[in-house]
């Protein structure tokens, strides 16, 4: 029997993509909230997690509406910068970063925050910025948080269906991925099919679960 | 000359208090803030190195203005050049000693890190963690990071606290090589009488956020009207009435003690009360041990 893998290579392509992505993003986004005394930084992190809350299917309707080249904003996308985002991999992208966002900042976040702030007192008071103590003292000091969001941001990745079913639908080889393609399969009662994808997301899922717990025990042993 | 005049209200186990206090020390001096614990002394000392800004105020060092709320001019803590040493050591735990050292260096002026390691007797242990190190072994390796950067003045807050008696005798012994060595202007935070007395110059005693008390260590903490053949500094552990009279026990250097007192003398007593024990009427008897 012939299975076709692009819906889980495809998976994968985006899990990293996002993850990538997550983390370049995360790190300024989770900083901001940890340490700024902005007043409206609540605000701001109430949205980051509303996706914790939100059923996907609700994210998805309001990425559909907003991209859309019907509306304003997918139109301007689309006929000033070429950049469709609807039914596209590039949909996917932006979907799932939006989607996985609290995944990423929320550890990182909560490593920033428990981090001792003497430490930082004591970079400052050695001549160090901000830029310089975050990256040599902070950031190498939180690495279990950092690995933590890489891990959740990427599993959550992987088993996302409802928002990317809306943004990207369900086109085979562009933005069918493996949750999908599941459901797709069992739909038309390829129940063996089903199981292969579904049994390779569990395996991989696993490994990449095992990974962290035993990494984030060695990481947390060197210190 | 270092000039403070600093207001800043403070949270205290009492309730909010201010912090309102001027004062003047000279530079290349050791100058030690002397007071019990919530008194005020490290929010002092956070102002100064620019930890936190006092909500109204100056601070002067040498003519150079760190802070004038008048003017808004606030200079930032990473250029006041000041070394501190935290209570609690504050290395870095993912960099070994010789790091933490270069961490504290500007780029390519890292001569100074062997020398550094040579004085504070940390030789040989240069490549461990700060986890891998004893409680006085780390509190030198502070000491040298806070110095390797070569700052105008060192900053001290309660750097003996965490220590057992050893250890904080030698790292005390090891300050005052350094002072006499650099002769950088050094300020002791400090709740410990014995400490401040054997290192200050200048003793500024602070309670509740203000100063009460300050000069030499003799005119701080020795009355000197008492015409004492020998006197020791105590604090009042126990008042006790037995018949006509009161046993006061006393805790003095490591020693604890029980006196006679009349009810005159006890009338403004209590215990943690600090007192001076001086006998005058004999010539002591001495036993070496």
């Amino acid at each position: 029997m012939n299975y076709d893998w692009q819906p889980l290579l495809l998976t994968f392509q985006l899990a990293l993509i996002v993850t990538l992505i997550l983390l370049v993003i995360g790190i300024p986004i989770a900083y901001w909230i940890a340490f700024s005394n902005n007043r409206f930084k609540y605000v701001f992190e109430t949205l980051v997690s509303m996706p914790l809350v939100l059923p996907p299917t609700v994210i998805g309707f309001y990425l559909l509406i907003a991209f859309s080249p019907q509306y304003a904003m997918g139109h301007f996308l689309e006929s000033a910068l070429g950049l469709k985002v609807v039914f596209t991999f590039t949909g996917l992208v932006i979907a799932s970063v939006l989607f996985s966002l609290p995944f990423m900042v929320n550890p990182i976040k909560a490593g920033f925050q428990n981090f001792p702030t003497a430490l930082i007192e004591a970079s400052y008071c050695l001549g160090k910025g901000s830029w310089e103590t975050l990256w040599r003292v902070i950031l190498p000091n939180i690495k279990p948080a950092l690995l933590t969001g890489v891990v959740m941001a990427f599993a959550h990745t992987i088993g996302e269906f409802g928002v990317v079913l809306m943004i990207g639908g369900n086109i085979p080889g562009r933005t069918q991925l493996a949750s999908i393609a599941i459901y797709n399969e069992v739909e038309a009662l390829n129940y063996q099919t089903a199981g292969v994808y579904a049994l390779v997301l569990v395996v991989v899922s696993f490994i990449v679960l095992f990974l962290f717990y035993y990494l984030n025990r060695r990481v947390l042993r060197i210190f | 000359m270092i000039n403070l005049r600093l207001k800043r209200q403070m949270q205290t186990s009492r309730g909010p208090e201010w912090i309102d206090l001027d004062l003047s020390m000279a530079s290349g001096g050791f100058v030690s803030l002397f007071g019990k614990s919530g008194a005020g002394k490290t929010t002092v000392l956070r102002m100064l190195a620019g930890l936190i800004p006092p909500q109204e105020g100056r601070i002067e060092v040498d003519g150079d203005v760190w802070f004038d709320s008048g003017r808004k001019i606030n200079k930032p803590i990473q250029q006041r050049k000041v070394g501190f040493v935290f209570q609690d050591n504050c290395l870095f735990p993912h960099m070994t000693v010789r790091e933490n050292l270069a961490y504290a260096c500007l780029p390519g002026h890292h001569d100074g890190i062997q020398e550094w390691i040579g004085l504070m007797g940390l030789s040989g242990l240069e490549g461990r963690k700060p986890h891998q190190l004893s409680g006085g072994q780390k509190q030198r390796a502070a000491l040298a990071r806070a110095l390797v950067g070569r700052p105008r003045m060192l900053l001290l807050d309660e750097p003996f606290s965490n220590l057992d008696r050893q250890a904080r005798l030698e790292l005390q012994d090891e300050i005052m090589r350094v002072y006499r060595k650099t002769r950088i202007t050094m300020v002791l935070v400090s709740h410990d009488l014995w400490e401040t007395f054997r290192m200050s110059e200048m003793i500024f005693v602070i309670d509740r956020g203000r100063i009460t008390k300050n000069g030499s260590p003799d005119e701080v903490f020795v009355n000197n009207d008492l015409s004492g053949k020998f006197q020791f500094t105590g604090e009042v552990l126990d008042i006790c009435k037995e018949g006509v009279v009161n046993i006061l026990t006393l805790g003095i250097g490591h020693q604890i003690t029980k006196v006679v007192a009349g009810d005159e003398e006890i009338s403004d007593l209590k215990v943690g009360s600090m007192v001076i024990v001086a006998a005058k009427a004999f010539n002591p008897l001495l036993f070496k041990i």
